[in-house]
């Protein structure tokens, strides 16, 4: 089996928050896959994946079901390691530990406030009333600031999502990775929270990486898709579309139209 | 009806069946139905109960049987708990163990109280140890539960978030598995107060058991059924303790957050 090396350190002792310098310094790389590959056994999951990711980059990455995209998702977070290639970071001290996953089910603890619950987030970063101060902040930003002290159990699906995201971005993480977050939710939800989520980005400027199966929702949201099938990058498409983006315009449609061909006439 | 209603939402409903009990007993005894050697009626239990207070005798009794299963429910509980908390959390020492207590955990502990007789007598040692070993298991078996039953998911969030090990353990592993432990420690209440009176019953000088026993020996059949009464009270007493406190630790569990 290849050795994988993965260049940046795994240290968590995370560098204080307020080094993100992330604003000016478009065209700096996020992170890049160098032929990265993966295999379960005899199962080659990924195949020699290159991808270039620049700071600050909306990405998009779909196929259908069992192409690798999670799996490439769980590389990049540091949950797994890839079983060929090189995986680098921008900042290379950073690395993993400043990226944060957000996964398909809300994943909050039960037995904590919701405010407790974006706490977590600040694990190693903040504590005390500082990191309380900063996850209040965050709530305030999902607009879920009056729901702090209620238990996960009575808020709605589409609101235990935001506390998630709040969790995810409260430690101000440089890059996003975000596995079908909002697969579950009823489709006026699933919109609202693609606005919710673009506002923020568009606020922090970090690297968002999305997973997704709903061509629409990626074209609406990303700078870039890219399609992977059988193990590969299939397709590598920009989005050059201006923002706000009007949820059905035509030139939205048009590009939906070109990934949707593209994945039903191969394969 | 609406009466009814209120009682049952404020938990008095739960009396009114006892008392309409006692109260039919009563009616019975006096009316002759029931012959005062076979059961004595609940006035002359509480007559009995009024007499053994004044002497102290109930009261001395009570509290060393409390101190015994108190006593037996620390030690057999807190290596349950141990042991139970080892083995959910490590595969090594739950491949080294856990076939072993299964065995003996078939073993209806009561059948070795002539073992525990022989080995101990019927000094303090032999009670200890059969409530002990009662408890053991109800809590061995619901804390090993309890923290196999834990969401992996919730587990891999707080390792991607960098919890540490011991972060991991009181902020997810623990709150996670509490409502399976509290179950486990209501049904070892139960084998408790179950045990200790069958110990004692056997085998003992002192004590709620021991009471009895004399009292049988004396034909003092209000004495008897005054021990069976306390038994039954403490036992509730112990419950809603258990209760109380799964209230109190478990808010945020939607089981616990109406009423």
């Amino acid at each position: 089996m290849p050795a994988a090396t993965l260049t940046a350190a795994r240290s968590l002792a995370a560098t204080p928050a307020q080094a993100r310098t992330i604003g000016s310094v478009e065209g700096r790389r996020a992170f890049a896959f160098r032929e990265v590959g993966k295999r379960f056994g005899d199962k080659i999951v990924l195949d020699g994946i290159s991808l270039d990711v620049r700071a600050g980059q909306f990405l998009a990455v779909i196929g259908k079901s069992g192409c690798g995209k999670s799996t490439l998702l769980r590389l990049l977070a540091g949950l797994d390691r890839p079983s060929s290639g090189s995986l680098t970071f921008g900042a290379a001290e950073e690395g993993h530990s400043r990226t944060r996953f957000m996964f398909q089910e809300p994943r909050l603890l039960p037995w904590a406030s919701v405010v407790k619950n974006v706490e977590i987030g600040l694990t190693g970063i903040a504590g005390g009333t500082d990191a309380r101060q900063r996850a209040l902040a965050m709530l305030d930003e999902v607009g879920l600031a009056d729901r702090a002290d209620e238990w996960p159990s009575v808020l709605s699906g589409g609101q235990k999502q935001r506390v998630a995201l709040a969790r995810a971005l409260v430690g101000q993480p440089q890059i996003l990775a975000l596995d079908e977050p909002l697969g579950a939710l009823d489709a006026l939800t699933r919109i609202e929270m693609q606005q919710l989520l673009e506002r923020i980005w568009l606020d922090q400027k970090f690297t968002a990486v999305l997973v997704t199966h709903d061509v629409g929702e990626a074209v609406a949201l990303a700078d870039r898709v890219v399609v992977i099938g059988a193990g590969r990058i299939a397709l590598d498409l920009d989005v050059p579309v201006a923002r706000p983006r009007r949820h059905g315009s035509a030139e939205l449609a048009h590009i939906e139209g070109t990934i949707l061909d593209h994945l039903f006439s191969r394969t | 009806m609406s009466l009814a209603i209120r009682l049952a939402r404020n938990g008095a409903a739960g009396w009114l069946l006892p008392a309409a009990i006692i109260a039919g007993w009563e009616a019975a005894a006096r009316a002759g139905l029931i012959p005062a050697n076979v059961l004595p009626a609940p006035s002359a239990v509480a007559e009995a109960f009024w007499r053994l207070t004044l002497s102290g005798e109930l009261i001395r009794n009570i509290g060393v049987s409390t101190l015994r299963a108190l006593s037996g429910f620390a030690i057999g509980g807190s290596i349950g708990f141990a042991l139970g908390l080892a083995n959910g959390l490590s595969a090594l020492s739950r491949g080294l163990t856990d076939t072993t207590l299964q065995m003996i955990r078939n073993i209806p502990h009561l059948a070795l109280i002539p073992l525990v007789i022989l080995w101990f007598g019927i000094d303090e040692e032999a009670k200890l140890f059969l409530v002990a070993l009662g408890v053991f298991f109800p809590i061995y078996v619901n804390t090993l539960l309890g923290i196999q039953s834990v969401d992996p998911q919730l587990v891999e969030m707080g390792r991607v978030y960098g919890l540490d090990r011991r972060a991991l353990f009181f902020r997810v592993i623990l709150p996670g598995a509490l409502p399976s432990i509290f179950v486990g420690l209501r049904y070892a209440l139960g084998i408790m107060w179950l045990t200790l009176i069958v110990a004692e019953t056997i085998s003992a000088s002192s004590g709620l058991g021991y009471m009895a026993m004399q009292a049988r020996e004396f034909l003092l059949i209000d004495v008897v059924v005054l021990s069976i009464l306390i038994y039954a009270l403490l036992g509730k007493l112990a419950d809603s303790l258990a209760r109380l406190l799964e209230r109190l630790s478990l808010g945020w569990h939607p089981a616990f957050q109406k009423g």
